[in-house]
């Protein structure tokens, strides 16, 4: 059976320079599946810089990759062509972080959702599309009559929010990549967009890919996650065993740091060893290598995935007795 | 008014509050009417003490940054009331002694610490700026040797004051701003939401080191933001706004536990923890507008103990057991509330 979605050893370099050219790997050997009909939510989490949002580029095929391959259905996405195209530009949605920049402030709201419906011929009538739109209004838990023929300064960032996903569920998606689309968004509306997710996944068979650097709504929403820092995967698997134990120094420190709402969890007592500005990048090595506090020599060496149970595996030499796992089994982990 | 507040630290008396607010109110004109942002704000902060500002975006939060540090523009006002910053009232200012009290009384860290700081300065240049506007006859020398120190005090390297705010990362440029914050070592600290752009790392570093200068300057601080997780692991007392209205004030431990206002009760359920995954609850319903308040207590459309008092009468807070809250469900207890604080 062919995979839905298949990252295989993706790679991502940025280069600038004419003379003297300095690259920069966003996204360093990123293999995923996402399968056929099990639909799944995946967390992708990590600080700025880690190359989430890259990697949210390549899936859309904005932005092609350096080496390895994106499989769409079974085939890579740069060579899809004519009527193939439309349909994977269909079923591939996003949702972005920022529910203001994204609307035409001169249009109505209803601009955002008849463009879609028109350029992909979903309606065969106005009332058609007319009855398309007020639906996935419905869906995602807004009255139709509130927003339609609204302009977007006069709607909430929660109500925008909304509407984008929306937008993005009338073209019935098979993928939704949701980019940070909870960190603008008030903490009491927070909660509600989450659920909509969730119920997209459940009712809609929408498997979504959560990017965020806020773990406690990645551990509320997703069932897989992983961790990313500077373009490499540093740990992954299921969401439950890397929250409550996880076994990466960086994740470790990334867990401690979350402030959670809970008088009884005090808020970390690892140190963090080095100052962001003090760490030299040694680019063939471990990326966390200059703020580990188990930094090794052989560190100096980029680590391999090793296998911790059959949920987890982290990019780590502290783990080296366990079992390497290739970098494209590592979906076989994941849960769905 | 809340003076019957745990007493932690050594103080001497009710008197001793290094920011008293009493009565603030604030409106915005606009075309279509007038937007009351604040309404009768009143706390009080003693030194050292970290209280935490929470509310969802338009409840006034930054409004009251805005007019702690007497900095409203038309078309906001401040309508009345008073900040007492060390015994001075900001308010009766002229506009030249308020330029002085900013930064030496109180400071505020903003909210971008990437968009304020200017781009074609030196960090140091801007440092010796800040200082020199307050006291120019301080010897440069003495300037540089505090602005160093100042930087050290937030964990900067002494490079970062030749450099320029492009070549530091966004925690840098928070601390930066930190570091100016307390050059002229304030009474009270005003730090708007000084962690949203941060990673959490990042974000637990500048909040370390915010810390840090309260103990070492014995300032007040003022955290304002929506993060609760932050609150609960970083301030002493939080104060819930809702509508410009304070709803709630209560120490950090009653707030999660046992919080009073039912505004204040959905706002902690509504957070994610590691218990109840998988379950989300929302407040249903939207903050209001602030043109078109709701008729008495703002809240109530939102409200699952709704009565008809609430529809019509406007809850004053009232002191129960040293916190603060307005709300009908605990106006009545009132006078049984006091009797227990005088027995």
């Amino acid at each position: 059976m062919t995979e839905l979605l298949e990252f295989k050893n993706v790679t991502k370099v940025f280069s600038s320079g004419l003379l003297t050219k300095t690259s920069t790997t966003a996204v360093r050997n990123v293999s995923f599946k996402l399968a056929q009909d099990d639909p799944t939510i995946m967390t992708v989490a990590g600080e700025s810089g880690s190359g989430k949002t890259t990697l949210a580029m390549l899936l859309l095929g904005f932005i092609p990759a350096t080496s390895g391959q994106i499989l769409y259905k079974g085939t890579d996405i740069k060579n899809l062509r004519g009527a193939e195209r439309m349909i994977f530009r269909r079923e591939v949605q996003a949702v972005f972080q920022d529910p203001f920049a994204v609307f035409n402030p001169f249009y109505t709201v209803d601009h955002l959702l008849t463009v879609p419906i028109k350029r992909f011929k979903l309606a065969n009538s106005k009332s058609e599309a007319h009855e398309k739109m007020i639906e996935a209004l419905t869906a995602v838990g807004l009255h139709p009559q509130d927003i339609l023929g609204r302009f977007p300064h006069q709607l909430s960032g929660g109500q925008r929010q909304r509407i984008n996903v929306a937008r993005a569920l009338v073209l019935r998606p098979k993928v939704l990549v949701a980019d940070e689309p909870v960190s603008m968004v008030d903490a009491s509306l927070r909660a509600n967009i989450l659920e909509l997710l969730q119920s997209l996944k459940e009712d809609h068979g929408v498997s979504i890919i959560y990017i965020t650097h806020d773990l406690t709504t990645a551990y509320h929403v997703a069932k897989s996650i992983m961790v990313m820092y500077r373009g490499t995967v540093m740990e992954a698997g299921s969401v439950d065993r890397i929250i409550k134990k996880p076994e990466h120094p960086y994740t470790r420190l990334l867990i401690d740091s979350i402030p959670w709402p809970d008088l009884k969890r005090r808020w970390g007592e690892t140190d963090i060893k080095a100052r962001e500005a003090a760490i030299e990048d040694i680019s063939e090595g471990c990326k966390f290598y200059g703020r580990c506090p188990f930094a090794m020599d052989k560190c100096k060496v980029f680590p391999p995935l090793f296998q911790l149970n059959e949920e987890q595996a982290a990019s780590c030499y502290l783990f080296d007795e366990n079992k390497q796992i290739a970098s494209e089994k590592l979906s076989e982990l994941l849960p769905v | 008014m809340v003076d019957m507040k745990r007493d932690n630290n050594k103080s001497t008396g009710v008197n001793d509050a290094v920011l008293q607010i009493k009565d603030l109110d604030v409106s915005y004109y606009t075309d279509a009417g007038r937007a009351q942002a604040l309404a009768g704000i009143s706390l009080n902060l003693k030194a050292g003490e970290k209280l935490g500002l929470v509310g969802e975006s338009g409840s006034g939060k930054s409004t009251m940054a805005l007019a702690m540090m007497n900095m409203i523009k038309p078309p906001g006002r401040i309508e009345g009331g008073q900040v007492i910053v060390d015994g001075t009232d900001l308010m009766a200012l002229s506009e030249e002694e308020m330029l002085k009290a900013r930064l030496s009384k109180i400071s505020y860290i903003p909210q971008g610490a990437m968009n304020s700081l200017n781009p074609v300065m030196r960090i140091g240049d801007q440092m010796l700026d800040a200082i020199e506007a307050h006291d120019s006859t301080i010897s440069k020398n003495d300037m540089k040797e505090r602005s160093r120190s100042a930087l050290e005090s937030v964990d900067l390297d002494h490079h970062v004051f030749r450099m320029y705010p492009h070549e530091l990362s966004g925690g840098m440029k928070q601390r930066v701003c930190i570091a100016i914050g307390i050059l002229l070592e304030p009474k009270v600290i005003v730090a708007d939401e000084p962690t949203s752009a941060l990673d959490v790392v990042t974000q637990r570093q500048v909040m370390e080191t915010i810390d840090k200068l309260r103990v070492q300057l014995g300032a007040a601080v003022i955290l304002i933001g929506h993060d609760m997780g932050l609150m609960a692991q970083f301030v002493d007392k939080v104060a819930v706004l809702y509508a410009g209205q304070i709803m709630e004030l209560s120490t950090v431990t009653e707030m999660f536990t046992d919080s009073l206002h039912p505004y204040a009760q959905a706002l902690i359920s509504s957070l994610p923890n590691l218990d109840n995954k998988g379950e989300f609850q929302g407040i249903p319903g939207l903050a209001p507008a602030l043109l078109r308040l709701p008729s008495g207590c703002s809240f109530h459309p939102r409200c699952e103990y709704v009565m008809d008092i609430c529809q019509t009468d406007r809850p004053l807070p009232v002191e129960i057991n040293g916190r603060t809250v307005a709300c009908h469900l605990h106006t009545n207890k009132e006078p049984a509330a006091s009797q227990v604080i005088k027995s």
